[in-house]
Order: C-alpha cells, then structure tokens, then sequence
C-alpha cells in the first residue's frame, strides 16, 4: 500500500507524562521547567513569543507537549469522516462524503510564494519528504458550536515554514484551497468567493500545536477532510484549518479570509475559539459534543458541555493573545 | 348563522370558517361528501410521513451523527412548507376553483403549528434543555431566532381560535385575527433567510413564493379590510 505515512514506524510523539512513570516524570518536569523556561521554543526551533507575556506565562514544553493529545473519547470515524463542512464540495453536511471524488488529490502540489527566500511549486512528496508523521490527538471546535476529537497524522506547520526562509517581513501566512469549479460542485455557486482562503499570523502559524494533517484515524485523509494536506489549528475554530491547501503565501499585512470576507461581523481573522465572544447565530458558550453514541434516543439528550477559552488549548497558546482584546481581534 | 362554504358551491358540511372574500362567487366546482372526506384522509396521512420519516432516520441513526440539529432542521422547514401550503389553499379555490384546496386549508394549518410546535420543542428540550436564561438571551439577541419567536407566538392564538366554537365567539374578529397568518409567514421566512450561512439559495426560494402568495392575496385582503 503506498500510504503517504506510516504512524507505526514514524510516531514519536507519545507524550512523556504516558510512557514516564508519574513521579519520574514530575521530578524530570520540574528540571526541565527549571532549565527550559523560556527557552522552551529553542526545542521546537522557534521563539514561542515575547518572552514577556503580560496575562499568560509563555508555555514550556511539557506544557505544550501535554496538550499533543487529549484522553476524551474519540469521535468515531464514521462521524468524522461523514459530518463535514467543506463548501467546494457541497454545502450539506453530507455532501463533501457525497461528492468527494469529485477532488482529484494526485498529482498534488503546493504554490509557495510572497515575503521568503525559496518560493517556488513543490510537488507533495517534496513537501512531505523531510517530516516524521506523528499522530496528534485534537479537539475540534466547529462555530455552529458542535465539536469532536479527532486523532490526526501530520506534522508540525513550522517544521515545513522554515524551510521556505520566511524573510524578515513576514507576519502572516495566506493559504488557499484548491479552485476546480468544472469539478468541485460548491464552487459552482458563489456561496464564498473562491479560492476558499485563509491566514494565521506567523506566529500562530509556528507554534508547535499548529499542524498539516495528511492522515486521520491512521489512515490516509479522506478527500472529504480536505486531502492531501490540511491545516489543524485545535485553539480557532474549524474553519481556519483550511482544507486541500494549494498555495501558500508570506505576507506582511494580514491577507484577506474566506469567512471574513463573507460576513465581516460574524467572522473574525483571529476566530479564536472564545465561549465570551458570541455569535450572531450560535452562542458559543456550549457546544454539542460529536462523540459516543450518535445514534437512537440516547444520542438526543445527550447535553452539551462547556466550550472553553481558546478550546481548553489557553495554557499552550494563551501568550499568543496576551495583550489583545479578543472581544476585539474576534 | 349563515355558512360561507355554502355559497362556494361545496356540498360538504360545514366545519371550514372561511372568510367570504376569498372564495366569493366565482364558483367553485362541486365536490362530494365522500371525496372531500377521502381528500382529507389523504391529506392527513401524507402529512404525517415527514413525521414518520424523521422518527425512523433517528430511530436508524440515518439522520446523521447530529441528530438534535437533524430533528430541529427538518421540523422548522415542515412548519414553514405547512404554512406557506395553507397559504396557498385560497388562491387555489380561486384561480384554479379547487374547491377541495379550501377545504383542507384548517387541517394544512394546524399541521404547520403541529410541526413548528415540535420544533420549538426540540429546540427548548434537546438543544438548551430548558435553561431558560440561554434561551431568552437567545430569543433577545439573535435576530433568527427572535423572527421565529415572533412567528411562532403568532402561530399559537390561530391555532387555538381555528375550531367551529371560537369562530363562532369571535364573529368578525376571527377573520382580522386570522390575517396574521401572513405575519407569521413572513417572519418564519426571515427567520430561516437570517439562519443561513452561507448559502442563502434555499431560504430565498421560500421568500420568493412568499412573494408570489402575498402579491395574489394582497387585493383580497386590502378589500376585505374596507368593508
Ligand atoms: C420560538 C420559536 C423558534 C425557535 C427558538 C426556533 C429555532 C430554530 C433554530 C435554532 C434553528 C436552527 C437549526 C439548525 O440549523 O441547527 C431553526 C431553523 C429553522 N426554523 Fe425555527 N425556531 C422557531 C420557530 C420557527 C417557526 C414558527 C418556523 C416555521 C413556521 C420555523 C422554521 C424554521 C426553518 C425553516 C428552519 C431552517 C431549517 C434548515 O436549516 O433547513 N422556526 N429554528
């Protein structure tokens, strides 16, 4: 089987605090709090902010190791793969399993331009090459304000940035999805103005919580999750992490995004996942959990839990935001 | 008291209030007893299989993995076909002479209460489990849902006032309360025109045979209202 990872073989990503008896790992934790404050980016090759964070302490590794996966229970892959948003292929939840061979993913490759020093068209397998695929375990928050737990495979977003040499002048990267309207049936409609777009600010991009997911439930991404490679970013709500990427561009202003575009009001560039910040249409202090049983009556009274600050992710990425207003920068 | 129905040509007993203006003397064609009563078994039965459907999609799981959106989705655009069917009913009688379209009009409309009552339902019971301060902050600030309340608080006094003994009591007013039924339409359909994300085809189809209703109706109605 020519899978594009292998989790078996590549997978190291097993949190320390599973594998480390608890009280070794306590004892280990407080040393490397001790040498790694603040340093903590130099492990994962970047600075991880300011270093002088008003509100939230900058996280150190374990910090954010901690959160590379969750122990709630897993939606199942059935749910996953059959309940998405993925307006290119159709607007109904159901439809991007519907139409999903509607998107050709071979031959793939990604448009790499603006503010760095090797831009260029790389083929997938160019992009892939160098990246140990590790399985990330996430919440996924939807703004419609229902939320699931996925494991992902994929790899660090900064890993693959630096090797294009961001120039001094970068602040942000753009992504877009890949535009086919003889193919795709969404994008026959102007429902958003496609290329389906999207953008972190560099450092947001670079944080190690940040990933390109090229498999789920360790198996290749469906098409209908936005094959070959996607973005994840478990703190914003899902319709940041941008599927089917085709090109993506440095800049130094804040490039233009898909929902923002749409409805200004509703939509923030920032859309951090934020319980406080509601929506025109969706209260955004609960969300429906799409986890366990879906099925029969059970499934209908099953509450909704609480939505968290920044989607339980505040310790890891909090210092990103520590001197803006969210209610603000929604 | 003197029956409406009558003068339309319909044989069947009378259980329709009908204000005159709408079915007046253009004549409808005659229509048995016993076909206005199969009419009306039928009507009832098929407007029940959207409620048969939904409960075997929950009960199989084929409703999807949200099946608390699936339930509120489906019932709120039932409630809205319902109502804009029962619109309808009138300019049938009258352009096409269906008088059977008349006939069925009370039952179509209840329907519509019946499905929007499930919806608001859901909506109270499986998605904020009566927490009622999450539900009037939400009634209060956001626009959709506030349209449906409206809609729906416009809904219940027709459905309580569509019996023989209520239009009997109200006399006239029955027909002036009942002409908020448009109210109800057009607010229902705003409600879903602002829910939408996105996507807007589907509520603006509704809007627009709204439209095409209230332009028929509007001469009757502004007449009605002089005399
Ligand atoms: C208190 C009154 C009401 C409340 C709180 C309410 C609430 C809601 C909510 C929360 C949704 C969104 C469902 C979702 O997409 O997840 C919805 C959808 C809808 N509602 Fe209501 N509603 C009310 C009354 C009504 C009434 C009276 C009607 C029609 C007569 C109606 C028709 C609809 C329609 C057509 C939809 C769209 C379904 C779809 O997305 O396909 N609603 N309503």
């Amino acid at each position: 089987m020519n899978s594009r990872f292998n989790p078996e073989k590549k997978s190291g990503a097993i949190p320390s605090s599973e594998i480390t008896d608890r009280k070794v790992f306590e004892q280990r934790r407080t040393l490397i709090k001790a040498s790694v404050a603040g340093a903590a980016g130099s492990l994962f090759g970047y600075s991880l902010g300011t270093g002088s964070a008003l509100a939230n302490e900058v996280a150190d590794e374990d910090t954010i190791r901690a959160a590379f996966r969750t122990t709630e229970e897993l939606t199942s892959q059935k749910t996953a793969t059959s309940y998405n948003n993925f307006y290119e292929l159709g607007t109904d939840k159901g439809d991007p399993a519907r139409y999903a061979n509607r998107l050709i993913t071979e031959p793939w490759s990604v448009k790499v331009d603006g503010e760095c020093n090797k831009p260029g068209t790389y083929t997938l397998e160019d992009i892939l090459k160098p990246h140990d695929i590790e399985e990330r375990i996430y919440r996924l928050r939807c703004v419609e304000a229902w939320s699931m737990v996925i494991p992902w495979n994929g790899f660090q977003l900064g890993d693959l940035l630096k090797r294009f040499e961001p120039t001094g002048n970068a602040k942000y990267v753009a992504f877009e999805t890949i535009l086919d309207p003889d193919r795709l049936p969404g994008q026959r409609r102007p429902v958003l103005q496609w290329p389906y777009r999207e953008g972190l600010r560099l450092d947001e991009a670079m944080h190690p919580l940040t990933i390109l997911a090229t498999g789920m439930y360790g198996e290749d991404i469906p098409n209908q999750n936005g094959a070959p490679l996607r973005l994840v970013v478990p703190w914003k709500y899902g319709f940041k992490s941008i599927k089917s990427i085709v090109r993506i561009s440095f800049t130094e202003k804040e490039p233009p995004t898909s929902w923002n575009m749409s409805a200004p009001h509703e939509y923030g560039f920032y859309s951090n996942v934020n319980p406080k910040v509601s929506h025109p249409r969706w209260s955004q202090s609960r969300e429906r959990r799409l986890a366990g049983e879906t099925k029969g009556i059970s499934a209908l009274f099953s509450p909704k839990v609480e939505t968290h600050f920044l989607n339980g992710y505040a310790d890891q990425v909090g210092s990103l935001y520590a001197d803006m207003d969210l209610k603000k920068f929604f | 008291m003197t029956n409406k129905i009558a003068a339309t040509g319909v044989t069947a007993g009378s259980d329709k209030p009908f204000p005159a203006s709408a079915v007046d003397n253009k004549g409808s064609r005659k229509i048995s007893v016993s076909r206005l009563a199969w009419i009306k078994i039928a009507v009832f039965f098929a407007a029940c299989i959207p409620l048969a459907l939904l409960v075997v999609s929950v009960l199989t799981g084929s409703i999807g993995p949200n099946p608390v959106e699936g339930i509120e989705q489906a019932t709120g655009e039932w409630a809205l076909r319902f109502l804009l069917l029962s619109l309808c009913a009138t300019p049938l009688t009258l352009h096409l002479r269906w008088a059977w379209a008349a006939r069925v009009r009370r039952m179509i409309g209840l329907f519509a209460f019946f499905y929007a009552s499930l919806h608001v339902l859901t909506y109270l019971w499986l998605d904020h489990f009566w927490v009622w301060l999450d539900i009037v902050l939400e009634i209060v600030e956001k626009p959709f849902i506030t349209a449906g309340f409206l809609a729906f608080v416009v809904l219940v006094p027709l459905a309580v006032t569509s019996n023989r003994f209520a239009v009997r009591r109200l006399g006239k007013r029955w027909k002036a309360l009942h002409k908020w039924v448009y109210f109800a339409a057009v607010f229902a359909v705003l409600h879903f025109v602002w829910l939408a994300k996105g996507d807007r085809l589907e509520p603006v189809v509704y809007l627009a045979i709204l439209l095409i209703l209230l332009i028929l109706r509007l001469p009757a109605v502004l007449r009605s209202n002089e005399g």
